[in-house]
């Protein structure tokens, strides 16, 4: 039996009391080295799906494992250690706008005590495989959104995570960004990391012909090997 | 272990960045602090001045029991031997009739009409004595038992009798209920001062923390330890806490320095207030050591307590 890289069970997230939960006895198993897209309408819950993988959220029943670890038995000061073996890429890149491009990237080594040396030596090769070799000295702000969202997307690989879960790393970018930034996951992914995408790009999931899961109302409505855009 | 020591430097290098930065968001902090630590120095050197001014008085108290000319020097020395056993009884000494003599015209060599009026006597009017010197002035009990005993008081002087130094001691008892009113001030203002820094420095370090909220929470995501992201606002505002020490000494240091003639001129009563200046300056690095340790303390406390709701994990269902 293969270990699953993610498997949730029987999920369910309320938020409130009374409300409709925003995820409903959701279950989902992703194996190593698979590239899956979640679809969705706004709203279906995608964002808190994804943020209950970080464990950003707890869920209100249900079971949660990713990458091995039992989200039950996860203690809160042992979440740093899980985030470390998750990257994390987002929207809104959440770059640190006083810091270059090349200090971003670092920032997520010097978390992990790496020495500076060794840094000196990981980052550059990084910013290779986000074709953005030469800009390390440039601030977010000098970059377009594409290059912040890759440098991002460094950040979140520089520590050789097993999953990338990237959260509409191409909502606020124009089509040729956005491909850039595919590509880079597409890459990513041939090295062996397992990823996890959520988009509302249909010409992207299209083009791409991997494995979509589709989320409507807080439930699965599909899961397909392959598979074209569809609400 | 590697990991460890680079890390403790990042944290330590990012703490003193942004004190650097927060200069001025700091000044409050450290200003109220300074005021906490003054105030903490100055009760303790008043403390030791005061107490200095009652052991010192103190051990000038004696009891005097004046005999009379027939007592011989066996009665004596048995009187001696029973007020040397008692516990309360520090020492015990003899002075001849000679002796009294002689110190008496030292004390009063300039006095020329008093040393005539006592050689115009022809003999030696004083009479002989024992000093007794009591451990603490206010516990004499059993040396009274003693000298109020019929066949004592037999062997004193029937006019000189006993002197308790009664003026001393009330003196004393004076300077010893003002120290233990000014303690209990000192206390009170220390943890009242002590209480607005921390609230301060407490909402010095939320603003900071404000300020950072979105490194704070891209820190987060990436996975940084909750010591890691608070590491930094420890060090910054235990900073504090040592310019506010640094701050206070040179400040009471100055004021020493200042006033130092003036003090050494002037003497409240029986008050010695150069001693504070002497206490001070003996004590000095023990003293610095002190109010940086309680600075350090005080600043890191107050920012443990900042950083802990921020820095909560999510843990509702």
């Amino acid at each position: 039996m293969i270990e699953l890289m993610i498997l949730l069970d029987r999920v369910t997230k309320t938020y409130g009391k009374s409300s409709a939960p925003a995820l409903d006895r959701i279950s989902l198993h992703v194996e190593p080295k698979e590239f899956v897209i979640v679809v969705g309408q706004s709203g279906a819950g995608k964002t808190t799906l994804l943020r209950l993988l970080t464990r950003e959220e707890r869920p209100t029943s249900g079971k949660i494992i990713v990458g091995g670890v039992d989200y039950d038995r996860l203690k809160d000061k042992d979440i740093p250690l899980l985030r470390r073996k998750v990257g994390v890429v987002f929207q809104d890149f959440k770059l640190l706008p006083n810091r270059t491009v090349f200090e971003n990237v670092a920032f997520a080594l010097e978390i992990v005590g790496m020495g500076n040396s060794e840094i000196r030596h990981t980052v550059p090769r990084v910013l290779d495989i986000v074709n953005l070799r030469g800009k390390e000295k440039s601030m977010p702000a000098e970059l377009s959104g594409g290059e912040r969202q890759r440098v991002a997307i460094a950040r979140a690989i520089v520590r050789q995570p097993k999953i990338l879960i990237a959260d509409e790393p191409t909502g606020n970018l124009d089509p040729k960004h956005a491909w850039d930034v595919i590509r880079v996951l597409e890459k990513i992914n041939r090295y062996g990391t397992t990823v996890l995408l959520t988009t509302h790009n249909q010409e992207i999931v299209n083009k791409l012909k991997r494995r979509v899961v589709t989320i409507k109302q807080g439930k699965i409505s599909s899961d397909r090997a392959n598979a074209e855009y569809k609400i | 272990m590697m990991h460890e020591i680079i890390t403790l430097r990042r944290i330590i290098h990012t703490g003193a960045v942004n004190f650097v930065r927060n200069a001025w968001l700091a000044a409050a902090a450290i200003a109220i602090m300074v005021v906490t630590l003054t105030i903490i120095l100055f009760s303790l050197i008043t403390n030791a001045t005061f107490n200095n001014t009652i052991s010192q008085i103190a051990s000038k108290i004696n009891i005097s029991v004046y005999l009379n000319d027939s007592v011989s020097t066996q009665q004596s020395n048995v009187l001696m031997s029973q007020l040397r056993g008692l516990s309360e009884v520090k020492s015990v000494s003899y002075i001849s009739k000679d002796e009294a003599l002689a110190e008496y015209k030292a004390a009063n060599a300039s006095n020329q009409s008093l040393l005539e009026a006592i050689n115009e006597t022809g003999g030696n009017p004083l009479p002989a004595s024992i000093e007794i010197n009591p451990i603490d002035p206010a516990k004499i009990d059993q040396v009274k038992a003693i000298l109020n005993k019929p066949s004592t008081i037999n062997l004193e002087d029937p006019v000189a009798g006993t002197s308790y130094s009664g003026d001393r001691k009330a003196a004393i008892d004076k300077i010893a209920s003002a120290t233990d009113v000014l303690r209990r001030v000192g206390v009170v203002a220390v943890i009242l001062f002590a209480f607005i820094s921390m609230l301060i420095i407490f909402n010095t370090i939320q603003m900071a923390i404000f300020n950072r909220r979105d490194e704070l929470t891209i820190m987060r995501l990436l996975g940084a330890t909750t010591w890691y992201i608070r590491g930094p606002f420890i060090v910054e505002s235990s900073m504090y806490g040592i310019c506010a020490a640094l701050i206070s000494v040179a400040f009471i240091d100055l004021v020493f320095l200042l006033s130092s003639s003036a003090l050494q001129a002037s003497s409240l009563g029986l008050l010695d207030i150069g001693y504070a200046n002497t206490y001070f300056h003996r004590h000095f690095w023990l003293l610095l050591t002190g109010q940086l340790f309680i600075g350090i303390v005080i600043g890191a406390v107050s920012s443990v307590i900042a950083t802990r709701r921020y820095l909560k994990f999510k843990s509702a269902k």
